[in-house]
């Protein structure tokens, strides 16, 4: 304990000026809020490069994940209303043992319309199937969209306990060739919403 | 009258094609960030929002840091305070050597560099391997990175195809982006899952709730830490925010500062272990405590690590990141740099124009370039002071306070217009190298204002005091 004793005492030590807490309130009233949240979700997800797909109805998610996904051999999802899923997450012994998982399929908690992200923390067994499947299905309520994530961070679903917990926003990407943009750097190279 | 940066820079522009394309390359960086700014009506007051955060949580830290350990403790997390580098390093590898690890899985990590953890874990006998790809590239390259955010910005695709080919077997002469990309997936895919223990750094620890958060594009991270039991996290003392409202401010401002985006691909927040396995989570102070008290540069300690002041810098661009001699380069590498070291750094300060433009970009208001003009006052205080500039500067001392002195300089100055160019432009006119001169006036302002040839008024609009604004 020697050490962080230590580093409070420099730190205390070394403190000059102490300010406030600033009032964040005039900034989350004035934050971009849209007047179609759904449709500007949309957008900012297609500029992630992923896509969104509307369910008129929840008995339609196995119809779509399998014209999206045609050649999809392996479909894991802790849902276990899905009817195309292949296997539980469930069912993995080991994380590892998820890698060549072509579709993961799992529930999003809420959407946010600034930037196409899902906060996701359903994932049954291993969150590793989060990253290690070849292409992501979120299933996420039309009616559960936030503007901005001033409210994300204020939304009920924030406050449960957790293990863990991520906002995803389209496929994984990288640029790191000469700023090239690649899709599917290491977690899926596909994302699909579908908005029901 | 040169400096270590202005040496290396030289260097750097002598392939004028290659220095063409990196500053075009960060510039494109910029106008993202630029275009994704204006989509926010509200960007300026998320800025001040951003720069108070910090500034309340950089003075409230103890407290702060003591709240995040016990909710982090709560989670089931173990927490280790580490005041420097060697301390650092050394609980990592103890870690490591507890749970018998041999080959370890890192994601992108400046703290890491910072404390030099990769050579000392090799050294110790624990493979080591990165798990960005702009870090794998530089890993195997064996170079350090060059900008924080994109490791590998100075690299040709030429040369990276090449580097695949010989470590990943990729096909001579291919050096598509796409396929070397997923080259490199399927390559650390495997060791994605052969690996030990998997480590991140952090860009955000949530006192309240004492999640650390990361946040990635690829995804490296958050597969390397979901395959193992074992999962280290560590991070600088002052990425320490106050709780989840906080988040809300930074996590719009970080990746449209950094990379153009309106948010990274990955935001995920580390509670808990993974079920049977340990969370270890290392605090580093390494020389932060003492910025705390550095009067006039404090403030550094807002810096997210986005990337954007050396996107900006007209002389990040045109230098490139090796000719700094820290290793995070760019203004707020200038900057920290002076407060590591100013004794061995202070080569760094000259590589800045003033334009202030990093200053203007910072997502949390870091003054860098005011920063940076406070150094170069401290330089003779140092006894680093360029010795042809404080001539020049002690004799236009003695100019500018003798009225007759300077009148006379006014008048005789349009001779130098009509001096033969060898003259002008001798060695001895270090100015003079790669600029032009512009032409004395005639006549000088004084004395056309004393004969009535400067009519009053407001100016003639022409905006010709506006030049320094242009980047």
């Amino acid at each position: 304990m020697g050490s962080r004793e230590e580093i409070l005492e420099r730190i205390r030590r070394n403190t000059q000026s102490v300010y406030e807490y600033p009032d964040l309130s005039v900034l989350k009233k004035s934050a971009v809020a849209y007047g179609d949240r759904e449709k500007a979700f949309i957008k900012a997800l297609e500029g992630a490069g992923g896509e969104t797909v509307i369910a008129e109805d929840p008995s339609c998610i196995d119809s779509i994940i399998r014209k999206e996904y045609p050649e999809a051999r392996s479909i894991v999802s802790p849902v276990e209303l899905l009817e195309c899923r292949t296997a539980s997450p469930d069912d993995f012994g080991s994380p590892e043992d998820l890698d060549g998982t072509d579709v993961a399929v799992v529930r999003g908690d809420f959407g946010v319309a600034e930037n196409g992200a899902v906060w996701i923390t359903d994932f049954g067994r291993h969150r590793a199937l989060l990253f290690i499947a070849e292409a992501l299905v979120i299933i996420l309520s039309r009616n559960s969209i936030v503007d901005n994530m001033h409210q994300a961070y204020a939304h009920d679903s924030m406050r449960h306990q957790r293990s863990f917990g991520t906002f995803i926003s389209g496929p994984s990407k990288t640029a790191d060739i000469e700023q090239a943009l690649v899709f599917g750097a290491h977690g899926a190279r596909k994302v699909t919403v579908i908005l029901i | 009258m040169s400096t270590r940066h202005s040496l290396a820079a030289a260097g750097f522009l002598k392939d004028r094609e290659k220095a063409g394309w990196h500053d075009k390359t960060l510039w494109m960086v910029r106008e993202k960030r630029d275009r994704m700014s204006r989509e926010l009506p509200e960007w300026e007051q998320l800025r001040d929002a951003a720069c108070a955060l910090k500034m309340y949580s950089n003075s409230h830290l103890a407290e702060l840091l003591e709240q995040f350990e016990e909710n982090a403790s709560r989670n089931g997390a173990i927490v280790h305070w580490a005041s420097d580098a060697r301390e650092y390093r050394e609980t990592v590898l103890n870690i490591l050597q507890d749970h018998g690890a041999r080959l370890f899985i890192k994601s992108k990590s400046m703290l890491a560099e910072e404390c030099e953890l990769t050579p000392y874990l090799e050294e110790n006998g624990i493979e080591t391997v990165e798990s960005d790809l702009g870090e794998r590239i530089v890993q195997l390259m064996h170079v350090k990175p060059s900008h924080i955010v994109l490791p590998a910005v100075h690299i040709r695709r030429e040369e990276i195809g090449k580097l695949f080919e010989k470590e990943m077997g990729t096909e001579p002469g291919n050096s598509d982006p796409t396929y070397l990309t997923h080259a490199a997936r399927k390559n650390l895919r495997q060791i994605f899952k052969k690996a030990d223990a998997a480590m991140t750094g952090g860009n955000f620890a949530v006192a309240s709730t004492g999640e650390v958060v990361v946040c990635t594009n690829e995804g490296n991270a958050d597969i390397g830490t979901s395959l193992h039991k074992l999962q280290i996290a560590a991070f600088g003392l002052e990425k320490i925010v106050p709780d989840p409202d906080s988040l809300g401010v930074f996590t719009r401002l970080l990746a449209r500062s950094g990379t153009g985006q309106p948010v990274t691909t990955y935001t995920t927040h580390y509670s808990r272990p993974q079920e049977g396995g340990e969370f270890h989570i290392i605090i580093v102070d390494n020389g932060r405590s003492r910025i705390l008290a550095e009067k006039g540069h404090s403030k550094t300690l807002n810096c997210l690590r986005c990337g954007a002041c050396m996107n900006t810098c007209p002389v990040y661009r045109r230098s490139g990141g090796y000719s700094y001699t820290y290793f995070i380069p760019g203004p707020i590498g200038i900057n920290l740099s002076m407060l590591k070291n100013p004794e061995k750094y202070h080569d760094n300060v000259s590589a800045c124009s003033l334009c202030m433009s990093c200053s203007n970009v910072c997502p949390a208001k870091v003054d860098l370039g005011e920063q940076i003009y406070l150094w170069r006052q401290s330089l003779d205080g140092l006894g680093k002071a360029d010795r042809m500039k404080k001539f020049i500067s002690d004799t236009m001392e003695i100019v500018m306070e003798h009225p007759a002195v300077f009148n006379t300089a006014l008048k005789i100055a349009p001779v130098v217009n009509s001096l033969p160019r060898p003259i002008v432009y001798c060695r001895m006119d270090t100015w003079g190298a790669g600029r032009e001169l512009p032409e004395f006036a005639r006549e000088s302002f004084n004395r056309m204002w004393k004969s009535g040839k400067v009519k009053g008024g407001t100016g003639d609009g022409n905006g010709h005091e506006g030049h320094l604004a242009g980047e």
